[in-house]
C-alpha cells in the first residue's frame, strides 16, 4: 500500500483516506466501506462473527435480524438469505452465509493477524479439523440443551421428558469430553500457545447453554482455564458484551411471542431436529411394532 | 512413510478424498478401514483417530481426521490447480459456505437415507418403520433442492464456473442415496446435468471406481449377530 502506481494509487488519488488491500488474488478490495452483518447475539456463530469482526475493528454495520420476534422469516431477510440463518454478511452486492465461511473471508480479506488462522500447513489444518467438527458433535447438543432445557418449556408451557433431558446432557458431556481429550488436550489452546478461529468458534458454542443455567465449563478444571485464557485474549469487556443478550434470555417475557412466530418456531427444521428427533438408544428407538423410528 | 489414507469407500467423505488424491495424482497409501466388520472400532485405527472414524490421514507423525480439514491440508501441500479452492477472496468464500453448510444438510439426509432404506433392513436386519423412512426422504428431497437453488443455481458448478472441493464433497454425498435406490437426479434436469459435468471433470474411470461399494451396497450379505451388536449403538449416534 502506498505505491504511486496501479489502481491502488488511482483511487486513493480520488478519495485520500480510501483503504485498499490486495489479498494475494490479484484483486483490490476496499477495506473502509462497511460490511453488512446479520446478527442476533443469541446465536453463537453470530456471536463468532461479532466478536472477531469488533476486535479487529471491522467496519460493519449491525443488522439486527430478531430471532425473538422472527425476523429470519420476514421477506426483507429471506431476501438476503433464503435459508433464513443467520449470520449473514453482505460486502457491496457479495452476499457470504455460513460463519465458518464468514471468519475465514474476514481473516483474509482483513488480513488480521496470523495466529487466528495460521499459515503453518500442520497447525492450520488443527483449525479446519475442529471448524468442521463442531457442526454436527458440538454445535447441535449445545443448541439442543437450550430447547430442551428452556425454550420448549417456555414456549409450550411443557415440560420435556426426563429421558430426553438425561439424554442430551449425556451428549454435551461426551462432546465436552471429546473437546478436551481430542482438541485441547494440553495446550493452552487449540493450535498450542495461541488463540484461534478454533477457540473462538468453541467457546461461543460452549457458552450456549448458559442461557438454560447449564453450566459446560463446571465439569473440568482444563475446560474452565482455557475458557478464562480464551475470555482474557477476546478482552472480558467484549466477551461480555456479546454474550449480555443470550444471559438474559431466561427472562424474556415468552407470553410476547408472536403466536405466528410460535408455529414457524416450532416448524422450523433445526426445532424438528433438536426437539422432534428421536433418542439414539438401541433401547428406545424402536416403535411399538418393534422397527426402527 | 509416506502420506496414508485411511479409507472406506463405502463413506461419502473417504470417496471424496479418494477422488481428489487420485485426480491430482497425490501419492499415497491407501489404508482401508472395513466399517462394516467394525475395524473402525479397532485398538490400531484408534492410534490413528482417537474419535474412531473415517477418513483419517496419517503424515509421518501427523494425524488428521474430518474430511474438509483432509481436503484443505492435500489442497495446500500438494499445491493442486486453483480452481479447486480458488485463491480469489470470493469465490473461495462460496466453496467455504458450501463446506460448512452440508455437514448439517445434505450430509445427513443422504446418510440417513442410505441407512433406513437399505443398510439397516438388508445389513442389519433391522426394519424401518414407512413413517420414518418418508421423513427420511422428505427431507432429502429439501436438502437436494435446496442443493440446486441455493447453491447451485444456473452455474456450471457448485462455486462458479470451474469444478471445485464444494462439487466433489456433494457429488458424493448424493451417490449415498443412489446407492440406496433413490432416484435424486429424476425430475430435475439442472442437478443431473451438473452431475454429469462433475463426472466428466473427474474422470468417468476414477468416478466409477469410487462408487463401486456404494452401488453395491443393497447386496451387502447380512451383519453376524456380534458385528451387528458391536455396530448398532454408534451406528444410531451417527445417524441422528
Amino acid at each position: 500500500m502506498g505505491e504511486g502506481t496501479g489502481p491502488g494509487a488511482l483511487a486513493r488519488h480520488r478519495d485520500p483516506g480510501l483503504q485498499l488491500a490486495s489479498c494475494g488474488c490479484g484483486a483490490w478490495h476496499r477495506l473502509n466501506m462497511a460490511l453488512e452483518l446479520y446478527m442476533d447475539l443469541l446465536s453463537a456463530p453470530c456471536r463468532a462473527v461479532y466478536i472477531f469482526s469488533k476486535k479487529h475493528d471491522i467496519p460493519f454495520n449491525f443488522q439486527f435480524v430478531d430471532l425473538l420476534k422472527g425476523h429470519p422469516y420476514n421477506k426483507e431477510y429471506i431476501k438476503i438469505n433464503p435459508l433464513r440463518k443467520l449470520p449473514s454478511l453482505k460486502d457491496g452486492k457479495f452476499v457470504l452465509t455460513e460463519s465458518v465461511a464468514i471468519l475465514y473471508y474476514l481473516c483474509r480479506k482483513y488480513s488480521t493477524p496470523s495466529h487466528w488462522y495460521p499459515p503453518d500447513l500442520h497447525i492450520r489444518a488443527r483449525v479446519d479439523e475442529f471448524m468442521a467438527w463442531q457442526h454436527v458433535a458440538f454445535q447441535l447438543p449445545m443448541k439442543k440443551m437450550v430447547w430442551l432445557k428452556l425454550l420448549i418449556p417456555k414456549i409450550t408451557g411443557e415440560e420435556v421428558s426426563a429421558e430426553k433431558m438425561d439424554h442430551t446432557v449425556a451428549e454435551v458431556k461426551n462432546s465436552l469430553k471429546l473437546f478436551e481429550e481430542y482438541f485441547l488436550q494440553d495446550k493452552m489452546f487449540i493450535t498450542g500457545d495461541q488463540i484461534s478461529l478454533a477457540d473462538l468458534v468453541a467457546v461461543v458454542e460452549m457458552m450456549q447453554p448458559m442461557a438454560a443455567n447449564y453450566n459446560a465449563f463446571l465439569n473440568s478444571s482444563k475446560v474452565a482455564e482455557w475458557r478464562m485464557r480464551v475470555e482474557l485474549s477476546i478482552g472480558s469487556g467484549l466477551f461480555r458484551e456479546a454474550h449480555n443478550r443470550l444471559m438474559q434470555l431466561a427472562d424474556w417475557d415468552f407470553s410476547t411471542l408472536d403466536p405466528v412466530v410460535k408455529e414457524k418456531i416450532c416448524k422450523n427444521h433445526y426445532y424438528q431436529q433438536a426437539v422432534m428427533a428421536p433418542i439414539c438408544n438401541p433401547s428406545t428407538s424402536r416403535g411399538g411394532d418393534g422397527r426402527i423410528t | 512413510m509416506g502420506l496414508e489414507l485411511y479409507l472406506d469407500l463405502l463413506s461419502q467423505p473417504c470417496r471424496a478424498i479418494y477422488i481428489f488424491a487420485k485426480k491430482n495424482g497425490i501419492p499415497f497409501e491407501l489404508r482401508t478401514v472395513d466399517l462394516i466388520k467394525g475395524q473402525h472400532l479397532s485398538d490400531a485405527f484408534s492410534q490413528v483417530n482417537p474419535l474412531k472414524k473415517v477418513p483419517a490421514l496419517k503424515d509421518g507423525d501427523f494425524t488428521l481426521s474430518e474430511s474438509v480439514a483432509i481436503l484443505l491440508y492435500l489442497t495446500h501441500k500438494y499445491k493442486v490447480p486453483d480452481h479447486w479452492y480458488p485463491q480469489d477472496l470470493q469465490a473461495r468464500a462460496r466453496v467455504d459456505e458450501y463446506l460448512a453448510w452440508q455437514h448439517t444438510t445434505l450430509r445427513r439426509s443422504c446418510l440417513r437415507a442410505l441407512w433406513h432404506k437399505v443398510m439397516f433392513p438388508v445389513f442389519l436386519g433391522e426394519p424401518v418403520s414407512p413413517q420414518t423412512l418418508a421423513a427420511t426422504l422428505a427431507e432429502l428431497d429439501v436438502n437436494v433442492q435446496l442443493l440446486e437453488d441455493k447453491f447451485l443455481q444456473n452455474k456450471a458448478f457448485l462455486a462458479g464456473p470451474h469444478i471445485s472441493l464444494a462439487d466433489l464433497v456433494a457429488i458424493t454425498e448424493l451417490m449415498h442415496p443412489v446407492g440406496a435406490g433413490c432416484q435424486v437426479f429424476k425430475g430435475r434436469p439442472k442437478l443431473a446435468a451438473w452431475r454429469n459435468r462433475v463426472e466428466a471433470a473427474v474422470g468417468e474411470d476414477l468416478f466409477q471406481e469410487a462408487h463401486e461399494i456404494i452401488l453395491k451396497a443393497k447386496d451387502f450379505p447380512p451383519a453376524d449377530p456380534t458385528t451387528k451388536q458391536k455396530l448398532m449403538p454408534r451406528v444410531l449416534a451417527m445417524i441422528q
